[in-house]
């Protein structure tokens, strides 16, 4: 009769087991990334300026950063912080403005018919820019059209845009797109560009 | 002593430890999946800007890393104080993107290229000129849904 073969302990299979975990929370980082999502236009093939449609002065919202990270908003020097409002203001036009850009009526899910703005943000930087000054200017321009998606969803559905499904949130991203253009920037070819 | 006792004298017995390996290996299980592990040692200096309106990078697996910033100390020696490119663990030109592109893409699925992202990571005190010739270069190889990556800003005002 042949001898039964002794089971394998199983007592530091604990021990393995922690040893292990204590390896992976060690290494572990939690931070998920996060950033700034952006889409860039695709490379045109070669389109004549003349080609593209002609857009109005006052549908226009110019911001322009030189090197020295200052900011030129609509030919006014600006602090960062107040670009966030002067941005909402010209996207949802409350008070139909001249000088501020067109509307168009629209149908749109969910709200009927609705005065959609054609403005368009242009931002153009220097080529001596610092990051971290483009990153901040992007940032209240994202920021300014995610504020006023966030109160129309408020008033008209209670919740944050955020909350919405799909669709109300397309409905939404309809009135208010995201239309920002980036201008090449200045000094790309020297002596280039005024 | 056995004043306490009660005549049956019951011990209370040791509480298992058998299910000890199971919570742990629950754990183990746990931080086995949401650990995610640096593939590139960083050989550059940065510190990321700080925005507000974040998007997260929700699939890890289609997301191709470009780091800028002034290279460490210990290459300083070799490749000057300038801010320089980073691809994978080597410095690179700003011409080798495309090719870097086109390597990330050849790793994936042919159905997941369409959403695969580049993520920027730019330290704050980059000139705008080298991340204008890497947009141009993404451009180029239609590579366009990029993500600025930053830090959460907490507002204090």
């Amino acid at each position: 009769m042949a001898k039964k073969p002794p089971e394998i302990p199983s007592a530091s299979l604990a021990d393995i087991a922690f040893l292990l975990l204590i390896f992976f929370m060690v290494t572990t980082t939690m931070d998920a990334d996060k950033g700034l999502e952006r889409r860039l236009p695709p490379m045109a093939e070669n389109i004549d300026e003349k080609d593209a449609p002609p857009v109005k002065e006052r549908n226009v919202f110019i911001v322009l950063v030189n090197k020295d990270n200052q900011l030129l908003v609509e030919g006014e020097w600006m602090n960062v912080r107040e670009l966030r409002e002067k941005a909402k203001e010209f996207m949802a036009n409350p008070y139909d403005d001249e000088n501020l850009p067109e509307k168009e009526t629209k149908e749109v899910n969910f709200f009927g018919e609705v005065q959609v703005s054609k403005g368009i943000i242009s931002l153009q930087n220097d080529l001596g820019t610092q990051y971290g000054t483009y990153i901040e200017v992007q940032n209240e321009l994202v920021g300014a059209i995610n504020d006023l998606r966030n109160e129309l969803a408020k008033s008209k559905f209670g919740k944050s845009f955020d909350l919405l499904d799909k669709e109300k949130q397309d409905a939404i991203r309809e009135i208010y797109p995201q239309r920002i253009s980036e201008a090449e920037p200045k000094g790309i070819k020297p002596g280039g560009g005024k | 002593m056995s004043k306490f006792r009660k005549n049956g004298s019951k011990e209370l017995p040791a509480i298992s430890t058998a299910s000890l390996p199971d919570v742990v290996f629950m754990l183990l299980f746990f931080f086995m999946t949401v650990t995610t592990m640096r593939e590139v040692t960083l050989m550059v200096r940065q510190t990321l800007p700080q925005a507000t309106e974040l998007n997260k990078l929700e699939k890890k697996s289609l997301v191709s890393y470009i780091y800028v910033g002034v290279p460490q100390p210990q290459f300083q020696r070799v490749f000057g104080n300038e801010p320089r490119i980073q691809l994978n663990d080597e410095f690179h030109e700003v011409g080798d993107i495309i090719d870097f592109i086109v390597a990330e893409r050849q790793a994936r699925d042919e159905a997941e290229i369409p959403f695969m992202i580049t993520s920027l990571k730019v330290d704050e005190y980059t000139k705008m000129k080298i991340v204008q010739d890497i947009k141009q270069e993404l451009r180029r190889a239609s590579a366009l849904h990029i993500n600025y990556s930053s830090r959460k800003r907490v507002e204090n005002n």
